[in-house]
């Protein structure tokens, strides 16, 4: 290995390029910026001003934020649904104002204010939401007008009324403990936004009307066409709006016991800051209360450490007119450049160094040396068949296989032209075995494992197994389950390829070459999954040996086979048995002669074998060209192979020209006729095997002869 | 639609209309309210919306190319607030104006850069940098709310000059309302706004440069706000910047909106905000005879303003199949 190799097999074998891909997939780091921002605002403005973290200074300020964050909770669920509410200002000032007139003009009872204030609430929420859901104005212009309108209202009641409520004697203990004392040494508006942000969180995750809320907000249309009340929806998100400005309004009455001038100014552009720094998406769909709270946390420590440390009138404006405008920019060009970033750093390729290989070429006189045997195969279901992975026979010699569209097709003996779906399940059904209750078991890809009944119930056996502590991406999901087979004793041995692709993009993972494979068993007594290896450079075929005491799995990219021991004094450990092959090995299954037939789904080329020592080319290329461009494995000639217990190689078999089975992925032996599958033909082969036993079927040589 | 830049049937009705109710206004004034149609009184109606009237136009080219200017006025009354304070200060006349071009360039730039190349919407930038430019200039390059003009300063003696006994600003607002008519009609670029407004992807594929164009139109907008913020400290002899905080600006929107410019672009011209301009001057003008009070006032203005939008609304609606996702 040169020094340049040496370096390269460092560099990115050991720097763990694809958590960066990995992280950037999760939900969660929408979140992380915020969050970082609230955690600098917070130490920032804690170390600058003296008394930041007294409990004295925090009640205050907390009792503020309370206030504060309601008005931005509802904000958050108006923007969740799609649209903008600028009125909640007014709405805060206006029912601030009829609770303070309820009170102190009217000398009514405290919860008759905290009744007029919600009403106020809930009238000016239900007229910015028949305006903007019903009419279909546009919420932004249109809460801005309603804004002024409700700015006009409150400045004249309040210069009317000015002087009456100073007058006023009225009091109340009521008022006085919302509005100053603690309660388990939080104020009650913090209490009070505490209990909102929940029940409206729960409220948007977990009940319906939120969740139409999330789909009105994700698409307005789709959630239309869905059959969802667009327009209700949206008038009740303003209406929740307008009820939670009213109870802020109310508990700042209470707090200043009156209403002035200054009540709820440049509240608009403070909620509307709040969300967006916090992370709730413009035009809907993507948000939390959460981030809401977080943003108005942020927004608030900077407005009240800005005055605290003594800046002058317009300090407020000129930080939130920033952090506006670069909160909003981010927003935008995260939503837009997230996916293209991680598709474009998702790919991270490592370094392998291939074995030499023996040529398989014709002539060659090694023992892969293929020949044109499999363009000789006659063929069923030619044109109808999109996809059969995997192929298998019943007792009845009808024969099986999956499709691309997610359904099991059943051909029938003997002529095999008539043909059924047997049974639809989704995904895209790959490997495929029975079991000795003549189940047929499915590695279905992007799903899991699934197991079809004889009279064609489908029922899911595992779609997970347990989490490893260190994975970042979630590897409890089987993301690429591919074939199974079946022990004597009843358990599931099967292959999930790799932990970080999805089934069909099978290619993306032979270009990075990571080793992410695994073999896993699902018992059917318990119904649990268990990981038995792991690592392994996409595991593929799984084929239990004649005496059943181990199984053989092939490990695709690495041009392997392995041999894992279910018992003796090798149990639970793997070995190698055949190593460095010219072909892709794919599906293994048993030949009626004690020796094992294995399908190449392409062959190793020089050029691609170089670039796995390359995998800064790989990575270039993954990133500057368009994927038609880019340098897969080849996939254009494959073939079948028979290798005996110990590894050795019987015989090689293939379709050179190409015009009937130019890739194999799977292939079944049937009463003396192998059965060709390919998951990208078009058609399934049938070859007669000079000299196989006419009588050996698959089913009997697993479970015995027909009971 | 017949040709473009002329309104269609349905806002020439609306612009009919508003034309109507201007009319019936106005006589109803002659005759109802005494001292109306005295001539010093219409002098000061054009002249109350000629300020007015000039920042409606900026808005106007902004709306019809699908975009909106809130910060029109945080840029008119705080750029020449700076202007006056370095004035005051010492600066010399020719530095401090470069000064303020620069920033009043500056600020166009911002808001065009930010919704035509980061692709944010045209409200949410305009309302943050109207709030950046008010608290900067506020609390970092003027030390009170209102800044008055040096003594003898040409600002000063613009806000004498007249002509036929007519208040200059009323020429410049004829001035620039003629070449804006000039230029939205008969200027190949003028054209191309009514383009992009309509469909800014169609626009686009047919190769109208529409992101350097949106650029344009923020600056220009930005520029027509300097100039109004001139005559208005010419005619006032200070700026005072909480206008900022006033309904001026809604008064500008409700202009542009209820002569009949559409607020989903590409549909209006200079006719429409000579329209909503005579109907906003003589309201405004019947209202301050009648002695309505001030705050009186704004609600009347926002009834009206939310009853210009409701029939825009109408007139041009939307549904769940046509609107745009994330269009708010």
């Amino acid at each position: 290995m040169s020094f340049r190799e040496r370096l390269q097999s460092w560099r990115y074998n050991l720097v763990p390029d694809h958590l960066v891909g990995e992280i950037l997939t999760k939900r969660w780091t929408d979140n992380a910026i915020p969050f970082l921002a609230l955690v600098v605002t917070l130490a920032t403005f804690g170390s600058v001003i003296p008394g930041f973290f007294k409990l004295t200074s925090l009640q205050e300020s907390t009792r503020q934020l309370g206030e504060f964050s309601m008005v931005v909770t509802g904000m958050t669920v108006v923007m969740l649904g799609g649209g903008i509410d600028l009125s909640v200002g007014s709405i805060f000032a206006l029912s601030c104002f009829s609770a303070v007139y309820v009170f102190f003009i009217l000398e009514q009872s405290i919860w008759l204010a905290l009744a007029a204030s919600i009403a106020t609430g809930l009238v000016f929420g239900a007229i910015n939401g028949y305006l903007v859901g019903y009419l279909r104005l546009r919420a932004f212009l249109t809460t801005l007008v309603t804004f002024i309108f409700g700015r006009a209202l409150f400045d004249i009641l309040v210069t009317t009324y000015a002087a009456d409520v100073q007058l006023s004697t009225a009091t109340s203990d009521v008022l006085d403990f919302i509005g100053d004392s603690t309660f388990w040494g939080l104020s009650v508006s913090v209490w009070l936004a505490i209990i909102l942000a929940i029940v409206t969180h729960i409220a948007l995750t977990r009940s319906r009307p939120g969740w139409h809320v999330l789909a009105v907000g994700g698409s307005r249309r789709s959630a239309h066409n869905a059959g969802i009340r667009v327009r209700r929806t949206v008038f009740m998100t303003y209406v929740f709006s307008g009820f939670c400005a009213s109870i802020g309004g109310f508990l700042i009455a209470c707090r200043l016991s009156g209403a002035g001038p200054g009540t709820g100014l440049n509240l608009e552009i403070m909620a509307l800051t709040a969300a967006v720094v916090g992370g709730v998406s413009l035009g809907g769909g993507r948000g939390s209360v959460i981030k809401g709270l977080m943003g108005a946390i942020i927004v608030l420590t900077m407005t009240n450490g800005l005055i605290r440390l003594g800046y002058g009138t317009g300090t407020n404006q000129m930080v939130l007119g920033i952090m506006l405008a670069v909160a909003v920019t981010i927003d935008i060009r995260w939503l837009k450049n997230r996916h293209k970033v991680l598709n474009e750093v998702y790919v991270a390729p490592v370094y392998l160094k291939m074995g030499a290989t023996q040529s398989a070429a014709p002539g060659s006189g090694t023992p892969y040396e293929l020949d044109n045997r499999l363009s000789a195969a006659d063929h069923i279901g030619l044109g109808e068949l999109e996809g059969p992975e995997d192929v298998i026979l019943d007792r009845d010699d009808n024969l099986y296989c999956g499709t691309r569209h997610g359904e099991i097709v059943r051909f029938f003996a003997p002529d095999y032209v008539r043909s059924e779906v047997f049974a639809h399940i989704g995904g895209f059904p790959l490997g495929l075995a029975f079991d000795k209750a003549g189940n047929l078991i499915s590695c279905v890809g992007a799903m899991g494992l699934y197991s079809v009944s004889p009279d064609r119930e489908v029922k899911r056996l595992s779609a997970e197994t347990s989490r490893s502590w260190t994975s970042i991406v979630d590897d409890a999901r089987l993301r690429d389950p591919n074939d199974c087979d079946i022990a004597p004793d009843g358990r599931i041995y099967f292959t999930d390829s790799t932990k970080r692709y999805d089934a069909h993009d099978w290619a993306l993972d032979s270009i990075e070459n990571r080793a992410t494979g695994r073999l896993l068993v699902y018992d059917p007594k318990d119904g649990s999954t268990k990981t038995l290896l792991d690592g392994y450079r996409y595991t593929n075929g799984v084929c239990m040996a004649h005496d059943g005491k181990s199984l053989f799995f092939a490990e695709s990219w690495a041009c392997r086979v392995h041999r894992y021991w279910l018992e003796g004094p090798k149990a639970g450990t793997a070995e190698c048995v055949i190593r460095d092959m010219p072909g892709y090995p794919d599906n293994i299954n048993r030949a009626s002669d004690g020796n094992y037939w294995m399908a190449w789904l392409g062959m190793r080329t020089p050029s691609f074998d170089l670039s796995l020592r390359h995998p800064d080319m790989r990575k270039r290329m993954t990133r500057r060209l368009p994927q038609d461009e880019w340098l897969f494995p080849n996939i254009n000639t494959g073939g079948v192979v028979k290798f005996n217990e110990k590894g050795g190689i019987v015989e090689a078999m293939g379709d050179l020209p190409g015009g009937a089975h130019p890739m194999v992925t799977s292939m079944r032996e049937h009463k003396g006729y192998l059965f060709v599958g390919g998951i990208l033909n078009n058609r399934i082969g049938r070859y007669r095997i000079s000299g196989a036993d006419p009588n050996w079927t698959s089913p009997a040589s697993y479970w015995g002869a027909r009971p | 639609m017949n040709t473009l830049g002329w309104p269609n049937l349905r806002s020439l009705n609306q612009e009919g209309i508003v034309f109507a109710i201007a009319v019936v206004l106005f006589v109803a004034a002659a005759i109802g309210l005494p001292g109306f149609i005295d001539p010093n009184n219409l002098v000061a109606i054009v002249r109350s919306v000629s300020v007015l009237g000039i920042l409606a136009l900026g808005m106007a080219v902004v709306i019809i190319g699908r975009g909106i200017d809130l910060s029109a006025v945080a840029i008119m009354a705080m750029s020449v607030a700076w202007y006056l304070q370095l004035l005051n200060t010492g600066t010399s006349d020719g530095l401090a104006f470069a000064y303020v071009l620069a920033g009043v360039l500056a600020i166009g730039l911002l808001n065009g850069f930010l919704v035509a190349y980061a692709d944010v919407p045209a409200i949410f930038v305009t309302l943050a940098t109207g709030s950046f430019v008010f608290g900067y200039v506020r609390s970092q390059l003027i030390t009170q709310d209102a800044v008055p003009v040096p003594q003898g300063h040409w600002v000063e003696l613009l806000g004498g000059l007249r002509f036929l006994d007519i208040p200059i600003e009323v020429f410049v607002f004829a001035g620039l309302a003629f070449l804006f008519f000039l230029f939205l009609r008969y200027t190949k670029w003028g054209r191309y706004i009514y383009f992009a407004g309509d469909n800014p992807t169609a626009a686009r594929n047919i190769g109208i440069p529409v992101r350097p164009m949106l650029v344009l139109r923020y600056v220009l907008s930005a520029f027509v706000a300097l100039i109004a913020g001139l005559l208005t400290a010419a005619s006032l002899h200070s700026i005072n910047t909480r206008v900022v905080n006033s309904t001026l600006l809604y008064d500008i929107v409700l202009v542009a909106v209820i002569g009949g410019i559409g607020l989903s672009g590409g549909r209006g011209g200079v006719r429409n905000v000579l329209v909503g301009a005579a109907l906003i001057g003589i309201l405004l003008n019947a209202m301050t005879i009648i002695d309505i009070p001030l705050l009186y006032q704004n609600l009347i203005k926002a009834a009206i303003l939310l009853g210009a939008i409701i029939v825009d609304g109408i007139i041009n609606p939307r549904d769940e199949q046509t609107a745009q996702q994330g269009d708010i």
